[in-house]
């Protein structure tokens, strides 16, 4: 009964969805109010509808009802309450439902917050998100229902992959879909501002905050999995370039510049024509992010097969979705451009390289990703792309990044503004990062990637610490650091600390794959690493063998691990990796596997790390996250009626063309 | 040419040549770094002579893993419905490493046998004998084996 009780919920769902999508843009179009006024209760209760339909589910998986073959596949009698729940989005079709379920959060807090924006662009926004819901929510319904019964009904049920069993894990997915979803909002305003052909400064204003929490959001979901990869994995690697995390990496980009280009447009009127087409690139590589992690694209080009619906499905909605904004985009971006003009040397052309360089970026990952699906389609044979392509190009196309960034802020709009005060933060940065190069290369003698990341950390550091600085001195106290300016400086120190953790913890890991027998020691840098043998353990729904490692240094004990090699109810094998974490070294130590099968006390395959640093990798993340979120709590953002907003809506054009002449 | 005509064309041969760098580089970095999956049989038949490092991928045969008393050194076979190649490798294989396990080994032919430099081994189990099949299938037809779902791939 519940599990149909979900499906109908679905379905009134969608015929509410649709109703949300396409009345308000009808209404907007003729100048209907009545069906303008239809987009808040539409979306309302669309949201309800998919949040029963949530509830429902979570409410079988809570009670083992294995009748349902999505709550059967994933989940058993033994799995804790809260890894079931977490089973909830643990496979494709209760991932799609989370989506939904998030895009709705999204549009309840967007019709509760906006009450500054004019009712014929709100009518298109909504309309836009009800689209983009309806068509995941037919997705579901047609092609991947979680509600489908399972008869007969076994027993017991299959279980949640075990990789995903760990409470880091239970996180990710949301908050990464926190982001995705959150780029809908941008996207919405583009295309509400292309349909109907202007784009107030006023307006751009009003979404950035929400772009800002959606690539904060990302920006958490990526550190989140980033990490789990390390410590869950058993390869000590924090980022493989694999198609999975290329996935969440690419609209990461597109959504970094963004958040630059709208600050742009909001301040200046210009690159507004960049800015929608930014914000179509940024979602639409989030819907492609969804479907390539979830739908079984690329784990196997065979997914289609099984279910070619499915397929044909993701790819009509990605061209509907891509194609349809950008047919739109061509037709009326002419219309919507606009905004004052600005120097070569100017706060708007750094922005600018910026972003050409994190778009090219995106484009170059999407083609390093998609490469073997295409291959693969034209039966160019069975081809991979490897990590070296990935890295050489990204480091390539971030290099101007990095050194452009320290002068961003002291860049004037428009115009160069004071060449005496650029050319002494030149001169301070190059000093600070020579300094960092002599530091480095006299600490760690000649490891070319940790003297450059130092030199770069410096650079990108004390560039920001100097406009801190100028801030500091020449402002009055109260003034200094409004919130948007707070987050931005967050976010480039973050890229410092990041390039600290990556090249450095590149450059002086020490990694060994060796056997030890019970009573062995290895040294692997300053520390000596004892192995005291295997014993077995058991938790709720595994059993597992444990290693005791203990570490020492200077014969002082420094720490005692505990790695693990689980083995799970349907005998699935996971390595749980036991870490000491420190700030300026990680040690590592995962089992690999006995040397002798039949013999667990005897000697075993070890993988041993020191890994400096690398702790500072997701610090850099974290900061540039809480950069994000900083900046989208400026109070300008809250600001009732802005000067703009408060126009007729007659007269967005005068005012645009009065803001460029200004 | 007007000046602002002559910016333009200065400005957009830059654009021109930066695109031309952009896509160049891309393309050097592409062509370096693809690998070709090529099963035993392919290899014996001498389809991947061609190629310096590529993808090994098949079956381990059941009872062909040795390792060495000493060291982490391990040699398996990797079989097709008509190929096997000898396998040697010196480090940590994958959790699911195992007879009859479809794995995906990255590195190169010294005479006889495939030295690997990186083991993969497939992560989703309930999807094994379809692959399987399919390897199987293809091999036969003298094509290309699915890549299917690495073990390190499988990052949701």
């Amino acid at each position: 009964m519940i599990p149909e009780l979900g499906q109908l919920a679905l379905v009134l769902a969608l015929l509410l969805a649709l109703a949300q999508g396409v009345l308000p843009i009808l209404g907007a179009w003729r100048g209907n109010r009545a069906l303008m006024a239809l987009a808040r209760p539409a979306a309302a209760g669309q949201a309800v509808f998919v949040g029963t339909a949530f509830m429902l589910l979570v409410w079988a998986f809570l009670q083992f009802d294995f009748s349902v073959r999505y709550v059967a596949d994933n989940s058993n009698l033994a799995l804790p309450w809260y890894y079931r729940i977490a089973a909830v989005w643990g496979a494709h079709e209760g991932s799609m439902l989370l989506w939904v379920a998030i895009l709705d959060v999204w549009t309840v807090a967007l019709i509760a917050l906006s009450r500054s924006l004019p009712e014929p662009f709100l009518a298109r926004v909504v309309g836009v998100l009800g689209l983009i819901a309806a068509g995941f929510l037919a997705f579901i319904l047609f092609t991947s229902n979680p509600f489908e019964r399972l008869l007969p009904m076994p027993a017991d049920g299959g279980d949640l992959n075990p990789v995903l069993q760990d409470p880091g894990m239970t996180f990710h997915p949301p908050v990464i879909y926190m982001g995705y979803v959150g780029f809908s909002v941008a996207f919405a305003f583009a295309i509400a501002g292309l349909l109907g052909g202007e784009l107030e400064q006023a307006w751009v204003r009003w979404s950035r905050p929400w772009t800002n929490v959606a690539w904060g959001f990302l920006s958490a979901g990526i550190v989140a999995g980033s990490w789990w990869a390390y410590a869950e994995l058993g390869w000590g690697g924090w980022w493989f370039w694999d198609p999975v995390e290329n996935a969440s990496f690419m609209p990461w980009l597109v959504g970094a510049a963004l958040v630059h280009a709208q600050a742009v447009t909001e301040k200046r009127g210009s690159l507004r024509a960049w800015t929608i087409l930014l914000s179509i690139f940024a979602f639409s590589l989030s819907l492609l992010g969804t479907f390539l992690v979830r739908s079984g694209v690329l784990t196997s080009v065979h997914a289609f097969a099984s279910d070619p619906r499915r397929g044909l499905f993701i790819l009509c909605f990605l061209a509907v979705v891509v194609g349809g904004s950008l047919l739109l985009y061509a037709l009326r971006a002419p219309k919507v451009a606009g905004g004052k003009p600005f120097g070569a040397v100017s706060r708007e052309s750094a922005v600018l390289v910026g972003n050409l360089m994190l778009a090219v970026a995106a484009a170059m990952v999407l083609l390093g990703t998609l490469f073997p699906l295409v291959g693969d389609a034209l039966d160019l044979g069975k081809v991979s792309v490897g990590p070296p392509y990935f890295g050489f190009l990204f480091t390539l196309l971030m290099l101007p990044v990095v050194v452009l960034l320290p002068f961003g802020p002291f860049l004037r709009w428009g115009g160069a503004g004071d060449t005496g005060l650029l050319r002494s933060v030149l001169l301070r940065v190059a000093v600070a990062a020579v300094a960092g190069a002599v530091v480095a290369a006299f600490l760690v003698g000649g490891q070319p990637k940790a003297i450059a990341g130092t030199a770069g950390a410096a650079w990108v550091g004390v560039g920001t610490l100097l406009y801190v600085y100028k801030r500091w001195r020449e402002m009055p106290r109260g003034r200094r650091y409004p919130a948007e300016m707070a987050g931005m400086l967050l976010a480039h120190f973050g890229v410092g600390v990041f390039l600290v953790g990556v090249l450095l913890s590149e450059s002086l890991s020490v990694t060994r794959d060796v056997r030890m027998a019970p009573g062995d020691e290895q040294a692997i840098g300053a520390y000596r690493f004892r192995f005291d043998g295997v014993h077995a353990t058991r938790g709720p729904n595994w059993h597992a063998e444990q290693g005791t490692v203990t570490v020492l240094k200077d014969g002082r004990t420094v720490a005692v691990m505990h790695p693990q090699k689980r083995t799970y109810l349907r005998g699935q094998v996971q390595t749980e990796s036991a870490i000491d974490p420190g700030v300026t070294r990680d040690l590592y130590v995962a089992l690999g596997e006995p040397m002798d099968a039949g013999n667990l006390e005897g000697a075993w395959a070890l993988r041993l790390y020191e890994k400096p640093f690398v702790r500072w990798i997701w610090a850099g993340g974290l900061l540039m996250m809480l950069g994000g979120f900083a900046s989208a709590a400026d109070r300008r953002f809250r600001a009732r009626r802005t000067a703009g907003a408060a126009q007729p809506e007659a007269a967005p054009a005068a005012a645009i063309a009065r803001e460029s002449r200004a | 040419m007007n000046p602002a005509r002559k910016r333009r064309l200065i400005l957009v041969l830059l654009v021109l040549a930066a695109a031309a760098v952009a896509i160049g580089l891309a393309v050097f970095a592409l062509q370096r770094n693809m690998n070709y999956l090529f099963t035993p049989s392919q290899v014996q038949s001498g389809e991947a002579s061609a190629y310096q490092t590529f993808r090994l991928g098949g079956m381990v045969k059941a009872g062909s893993i040795q390792r060495s008393p000493d060291s982490l050194k391990v040699t398996f076979t990797v079989v097709d419905a008509n190929g096997a190649m000898p396998v040697e490798y010196t480090g940590i294989l994958p959790d699911l490493f195992r007879d009859n396990q479809s794995v995906i080994a990255t590195g190169h032919m010294d005479n006889a046998h495939f030295v690997a430099t990186e083991v993969l081994a497939k992560h989703d189990e309930t999807y094994m004998p379809k692959e399987l099949k399919e390897a199987m299938a293809k091999a036969h037809q003298g094509k290309q084996v699915g890549g299917g779902d690495a073990e390190r791939g499988t990052r949701e």
